[in-house]
C-alpha cells in the first residue's frame, strides 16, 4: 500500500475550468476537478446523498455542489459541507509537466 | 500583530455581529468578550417558553462556551465592564480586570423600566429581562400563590401566561383600554383579552399602580382609585430603556440610545455600536431582526469591507402564546387618507384588518388566522400595487388566481407529521424541531437546516410562518433587502441595474466591481449572473456554460439514475410519420428504455447515456428535428389545439398560429422556464389559461393570457387584452416574453413575478405605451438572432466535445 500506483489520466488542459471530467473504472466513477486556480482533484462521482453524479455539479471554490439537490461536497476530503453529513472517497491527484496523475487508493470513507 | 476587537454585551446583537464578522473576516482581529451575565449567549426571546415551562434553557443557548473556544474567543462572562477609557482606548470591569482595544463594540441591550412608585425595591418587584428573572418568578411561583403583572403589552401578556402555566393565579394591570395598543387595534385588543380570559387571566384595565405595599416582600398593590390587590410577586413589563450608561460616561454622543450612523458607528470612530442600546435615525428598537440586520451591516464595516448600510426598519410583531395567533405590523390604525380592508368572523374567532393607502398596504392586523401575515407583510415592505386584488386580499395568498387549493388550515394547529415542503418531504415537527434546537432565525438557516422551501419555493411563505410562530415575535421574515445570495449584500435588481449602468460585460468583471465575497460565486448566483448577461448583451456576451446547471450544459435533463432524457422539437406539438420514424429508429438503436408523451405535446427518450448524447442528436437532426430545449429555463413548448383545421368549434387557426409562434420564440433563455399554449375556441382545450402566455382564440380575434402556471400551485393566467389581428398577438407575445426576461429575477416564473410587480405594472407596459411595446419586440427578435442556434447541432458538430467523453476509460485491474 506504500507505494502508490500512480496512473497517468490526461493533461490539465483536458479538464475545463471550474469543471470535471470523469474516469471510468469498473469499480464505478471517478471525477476529476480543476478548480478556478487550476488545483486537481479526484472524488469518487457519487453523491454521499442520493448517488449524484458529482462530475456534473458547478465548482465554486473548493467546494462541488452536486447536480441533484445541491449539497455541497469538499474537493479536498469529499465530505459534505455542514449542516449536511455524508463522506465520499477521495483520490490522491499530482500533477507533474500538466500531466494529472491519480492514484486508485481512496483516502476518504 | 492582529487589531484587538472588545465587544461590550454578550447578547443577541453583539454576537450575531461577530458571527457575522467571523464568516466574513474569520482571522481579522483578536476577540474579547465581556458580558455582565454568567453565561454564554443565548437566546432571550426563549425566555417566554422557559417560563412557561415549554423549554429548557439549555436549548436557548445560541453560542456555548465551547464555541467561544473553538472560534478562538475569550469570553469573560458574569464581569460587568464599568469603566470605559476612550482615549487610552481601555475598558475595566468590575472584578478589576482590564483590557486594551483597537476597535470596541457596544451591544449593552437594555434594562427593563421599573416605576419608580413607594415600594418598587421591595422583596418579589421584578422586571423580565434575563433568565435570573425567569428563575427568580420561577422560585416564586413555587412558594406563593398571587402574582401581579404590571403592563399588558408583549412581554407583560408572555410573563402572565407563564406563570399562569406555573399554577400562580396572575392578574395583569393595564394602564390603558386596550391590551397590546401598540401592535392592536381595539377589536382585536378585545379578542386577545376574551380569550386570554377564558385561560384564566384575570385583568384589571385602565388602572394606574400608586403604591406597592409591604414590609420585606411584597405583599399587594394599591391604585390611585384606592382600590386594592393581593401580590407575592410583581413584574413590571411597562417598557424598557435602552442601556448607555457606560458610553454616556465616557462621554459618546447618545440620545435616547447611543447614537450611530448609517454604517454603525458611534460618534467615535474607534467605537461601534449594535442592538437596543442604540438610536439609529431617531429610532431605537426592541426586536431582533431590526437588531440582526444591523449586525449584518456592523459587520461589513468591522471587516473593512465598507459596502453596507443600514437604512432602519419596519417591523412586525407576533405574540408567543401558545394557541394564540396573533400578527401586527406597520401602521394598523390608519387616518384620512387610509382605507380600511376588515374581515371578521365572530364565532371562528378570526378577525384580519389590512390599512391601505394608494393601494399599497401600509399596515395590517390579525388575529385568529395569521398565516398571510408574512405575505401582507412583504406587500408593506415592496411597497407592491395590490389594485388588481384587493377585493380578493383579505382571504389570503391562495385566494389569488384560481388555485384551487382550497383553504388551508391554520398553520397552528397542523399536527407535526404534516408535510409542509413537498419537494423535499419535510414536515411540519422537522421544520419547528431545528429552529429550536439550532436556534435558526432566518428561512436561510431554516433553508440550509431542512431543506425545506429549498427546492420550489413554494412553501417559503409556510416555512415563514412556522419561523415566526416558533421563534415568535419578530424573526427576519422579510429583511427590506434580500440579497442575491450568500456571496453578496445586493439584490437581483440592483445586479441587474449594475450590470447595464456599468457596462459589466462578465462574469468576473461584475464580481470583481460588485465586490462578491467570494472568488468563484456558488451555484445560486453564477447562473443567474450568466442569465443577467445573456439578457442584457445579446451577441456579444460569450455563454459562460460552466456556470450554467448541468441539464443546459449538456442539453439535456439529468434523471435520478444520472442519464438523461431527450427531447425533440416539435413545432406546435404537430409532428409527421418521417419523424416518428427516426424517434423509432433512434429508439432501437441506442435501446432506449422508455419513450414517453409528455404534458407539454412532445415526445420523451428516456435513459440516455450522457456518451450517448451526441450520437442520438445527430439522427434526429438527419431528420429535421432539433433541440426541444425541455431542459432549460428558456422557452420550452407551444401547445396547440386543431382549431379551426379540423375542429367543429375552431373560430381561427390556433395550430398554425401556435406553429409560427413556436418558430418566433424557440432559443430563447428566459429567468425561468416558459410555456405558451394557443387554443381554437374558449373551451381551451390547449389548456392556455394555465401557462406563462396563453392565446385563446375568439370570433372576432384574440385574448391575450399572461402569468399561467400549472405546477406545484396552481395559478390561472390575467387577461392581458384582446386583439384582432394574427400579428398583434404575435408583437404582444414577443412584448411580453421581452418584458418578463428583462425585469424578472432568475427562478421566477411568471406567476409569483406578476404577482411581485402587479398586473396593473405589466399593462402599463405592454398594452399601453405603444412605442414602449415596439422596442420591446425589436430587442426580442435583436436576442433571438443570436440564440436561435440548435445546441445539437453545435454539439454534433464537435463543441464542448470533452463533456461527452471520459477522460480516461481505465481497463480491469486488480484491486491494490
Ligand atoms: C422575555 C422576552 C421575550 C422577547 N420576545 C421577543 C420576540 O418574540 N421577538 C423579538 O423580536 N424580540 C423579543 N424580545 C426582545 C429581544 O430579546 C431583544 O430585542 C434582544 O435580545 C436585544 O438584543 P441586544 O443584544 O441588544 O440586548 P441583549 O440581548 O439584552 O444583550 C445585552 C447584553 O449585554 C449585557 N451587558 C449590559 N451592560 C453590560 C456591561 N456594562 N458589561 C458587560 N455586559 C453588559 C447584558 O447583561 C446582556 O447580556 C424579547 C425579550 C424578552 C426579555
Ligand atoms: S416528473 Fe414532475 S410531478 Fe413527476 S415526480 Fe418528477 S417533479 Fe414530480
Ligand atoms: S379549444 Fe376549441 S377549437 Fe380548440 S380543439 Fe378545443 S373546442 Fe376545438
Ligand atoms: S444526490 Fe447529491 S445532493 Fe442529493
Amino acid at each position: 500500500m506504500s507505494n502508490k500506483q500512480w496512473l497517468e489520466v490526461g493533461v490539465v488542459e483536458d479538464i475545463p475550468r471550474l469543471g470535471a471530467r470523469v474516469v471510468k473504472i469498473e469499480s464505478g466513477d471517478i471525477a476529476v476537478f480543476r478548480t478556478s486556480e487550476d488545483k486537481i482533484f479526484a472524488l469518487r462521482d457519487k453523491c454521499p446523498h442520493k448517488g449524484g453524479p458529482l462530475s456534473q455539479g458547478i465548482v465554486q471554490g473548493e467546494n462541488v455542489a452536486c447536480p441533484l439537490h445541491d449539497w455541497k461536497i469538499k474537493l479536498v476530503s469529499g465530505e459534505a459541507t455542514a449542516p449536511d453529513e455524508g463522506c465520499t472517497a477521495s483520490y490522491p491527484v499530482k500533477v507533474e509537466d500538466g500531466n494529472v496523475y491519480l492514484s486508485l487508493t481512496a483516502t476518504g470513507a | 500583530m492582529k487589531e484587538k476587537l472588545i465587544l461590550v454585551g454578550n447578547g443577541m446583537a453583539g454576537m450575531r455581529a461577530l458571527e457575522e464578522l467571523l464568516k466574513i473576516a474569520p482571522d481579522k482581529y483578536d476577540i474579547t468578550v465581556f458580558g455582565a451575565e454568567p453565561h454564554g449567549n443565548y437566546n432571550r426571546i426563549m425566555l417566554s417558553p422557559v417560563l412557561s415551562g415549554e423549554m429548557p434553557f439549555e436549548d436557548t443557548l445560541l453560542n456555548d462556551r465551547q464555541w467561544y473556544e473553538d472560534n478562538g474567543i475569550t469570553l469573560h462572562a458574569g464581569d460587568p465592564v464599568e469603566h470605559l477609557d476612550r482615549v487610552g482606548r481601555q475598558v475595566k470591569t468590575a472584578g478589576g480586570l482590564s483590557a486594551d482595544y483597537d476597535v470596541l463594540l457596544l451591544a449593552t441591550g437594555s434594562t427593563p423600566f421599573i416605576i419608580p412608585v413607594p415600594g418598587h425595591e421591595l422583596q418579589g418587584v421584578i422586571g423580565f429581562r434575563d433568565i435570573k428573572d425567569v428563575d427568580d418568578m420561577l422560585e416564586a411561583s413555587r412558594d406563593y400563590k398571587k402574582a401581579v403583572v404590571i403592563g399588558g403589552g408583549l412581554l407583560g401578556l408572555e410573563a402572565a401566561n407563564g406563570l399562569l402555566k406555573q399554577g400562580m393565579e396572575v392578574s395583569v394591570v393595564h394602564i390603558g383600554d386596550t391590551l397590546m395598543e401598540r401592535q392592536l387595534d381595539k377589536v382585536a385588543g378585545k379578542l386577545l383579552k376574551d380569550s386570554l380570559e377564558e385561560r384564566g387571566l384575570n385583568f384589571l384595565m385602565e388602572a394606574q399602580t400608586e403604591v406597592l405595599i409591604g414590609d420585606e416582600r411584597v405583599k399587594a398593590v394599591r391604585f390611585k382609585d384606592g382600590s386594592e390587590v393581593e401580590a407575592d410577586l410583581v413584574v413590571m413589563a411597562v417598557g424598557i430603556r435602552p442601556n448607555f450608561s457606560l458610553a454616556k460616561e465616557a462621554g459618546l454622543h447618545c440620545e435616547r440610545g447611543i447614537v450611530v450612523s448609517d454604517t454603525m458607528q458611534t460618534f467615535d470612530p474607534k467605537i461601534y455600536a449594535v442592538g437596543e442600546c442604540v438610536q439609529h435615525r431617531g429610532n431605537t428598537y426592541g426586536l431582533v431582526a431590526p437588531l440582526f440586520e444591523q449586525a449584518k451591516v456592523c459587520a461589513n464595516h468591522l471587516a473593512h469591507m465598507g459596502i453596507a448600510f443600514y437604512q432602519g426598519s419596519i417591523t412586525s410583531t407576533k405574540l408567543k402564546v401558545t394557541g394564540i395567533d396573533l400578527f401586527s405590523a406597520g401602521d394598523f390604525v390608519g387616518d384620512e387618507t387610509t382605507e380600511e380592508l376588515v374581515f371578521q368572523d365572530a364565532s371562528r374567532g378570526v378577525y384580519k384588518k389590512l390599512v391601505l393607502k394608494e393601494n399599497r398596504v401600509v399596515g395590517s392586523v390579525l388575529y385568529g388566522d395569521t398565516i398571510d401575515g408574512t405575505w401582507y407583510f412583504q406587500l408593506l415592505r415592496d411597497g407592491t400595487d395590490v389594485t388588481d386584488f384587493r377585493e380578493n386580499m383579505l382571504f389570503g395568498q391562495h385566494h389569488l388566481g384560481d388555485s384551487g387549493h382550497g383553504e388551508a388550515d391554520q398553520l397552528a394547529l397542523l399536527p407535526d407529521s404534516t408535510e409542509i415542503c413537498g419537494c423535499n418531504g419535510v414536515c411540519k415537527g422537522d421544520i419547528t424541531s431545528a429552529i429550536k434546537q439550532h436556534g435558526l432565525f432566518t428561512l436561510d438557516e431554516v433553508k440550509l437546516h431542512t431543506k425545506a422551501a429549498a427546492s420550489c419555493g413554494s412553501c417559503t411563505g409556510l416555512v415563514e410562518s412556522l419561523l415566526a410562530s416558533t421563534v415568535g415575535g419578530d424573526y427576519e421574515s422579510a429583511p427590506s433587502k434580500k440579497p442575491m445570495c450568500g456571496c453578496t449584500d445586493f439584490t437581483h435588481d440592483e445586479v441587474r441595474t449594475g450590470v447595464k449602468e456599468n457596462e459589466l460585460k462578465s462574469i468576473p468583471d461584475l464580481m470583481k466591481f460588485m465586490n462578491w465575497n467570494t472568488s468563484d460565486g456558488c451555484s445560486k448566483c453564477r447562473p443567474a449572473l450568466n442569465y443577467y448577461m445573456i439578457c442584457a448583451w445579446p451577441g456579444e456576451y460569450d455563454d459562460d456554460y460552466q456556470s450554467r446547471f448541468i441539464n443546459e450544459r449538456v442539453h439535456a435533463n439529468i434523471q435520478k439514475d444520472g442519464t438523461y432524457s431527450v427531447v425533440p422539437r416539435m413545432f406546435g406539438g404537430v409532428t409527421s410519420s418521417k419523424e416518428l420514424r427516426a424517434i423509432a429508429d433512434v429508439a432501437d438503436k441506442f435501446n432506449i428504455p422508455e419513450v414517453k408523451v409528455t404534458g407539454g405535446q412532445r415526445i420523451d427518450l428516456f435513459g440516455v447515456t450522457k456518451e450517448q448524447l451526441p450520437e442520438v442528436w445527430a439522427d434526429l437532426n438527419a431528420a429535421g428535428m432539433i433541440s426541444g430545449h425541455a431542459y432549460g429555463k428558456s422557452l420550452r413548448t407551444v401547445k396547440t389545439c386543431v382549431g379551426s383545421n379540423w375542429c367543429r368549434f375552431g373560430t381561427q387557426d390556433s395550430t398554425g398560429l401556435g406553429i409560427s409562434i413556436e418558430h418566433i420564440t424557440w432559443g430563447s433563455w428566459t429567468p425561468h422556464k416558459y410555456k405558451i399554449a394557443v387554443s381554437g375556441c374558449p373551451r381551451n382545450c390547449a389548456e392556455a389559461t394555465i401557462k406563462d402566455f396563453g392565446i385563446v382564440c375568439i370570433d372576432s380575434g384574440y385574448e391575450l393570457h399572461i402569468g399561467g402556471n400549472g405546477g406545484i400551485k396552481v395559478r390561472a393566467t390575467d387577461l392581458l387584452c384582446k386583439v384582432e389581428t394574427e400579428q398583434e398577438a404575435k408583437d404582444y407575445c414577443a412584448a411580453f416574453m421581452q418584458f418578463y426576461r428583462e425585469e424578472a429575477h432568475y427562478l421566477e416564473r411568471t406567476a409569483p413575478w406578476i404577482e411581485r410587480v402587479g398586473l396593473t405594472y405589466v399593462k402599463e407596459k405592454i398594452v399601453e405605451d405603444n412605442e414602449g411595446r415596439a422596442a420591446l419586440v425589436e430587442r426580442f427578435h435583436e436576442s433571438q438572432k443570436y440564440a436561435q442556434v440548435d445546441p445539437w447541432a453545435e454539439r454534433v458538430a464537435g463543441k464542448d466535445e470533452h463533456e461527452f467523453k471520459p477522460l480516461q476509460f481505465v481497463p480491469t485491474q486488480k484491486a491494490s
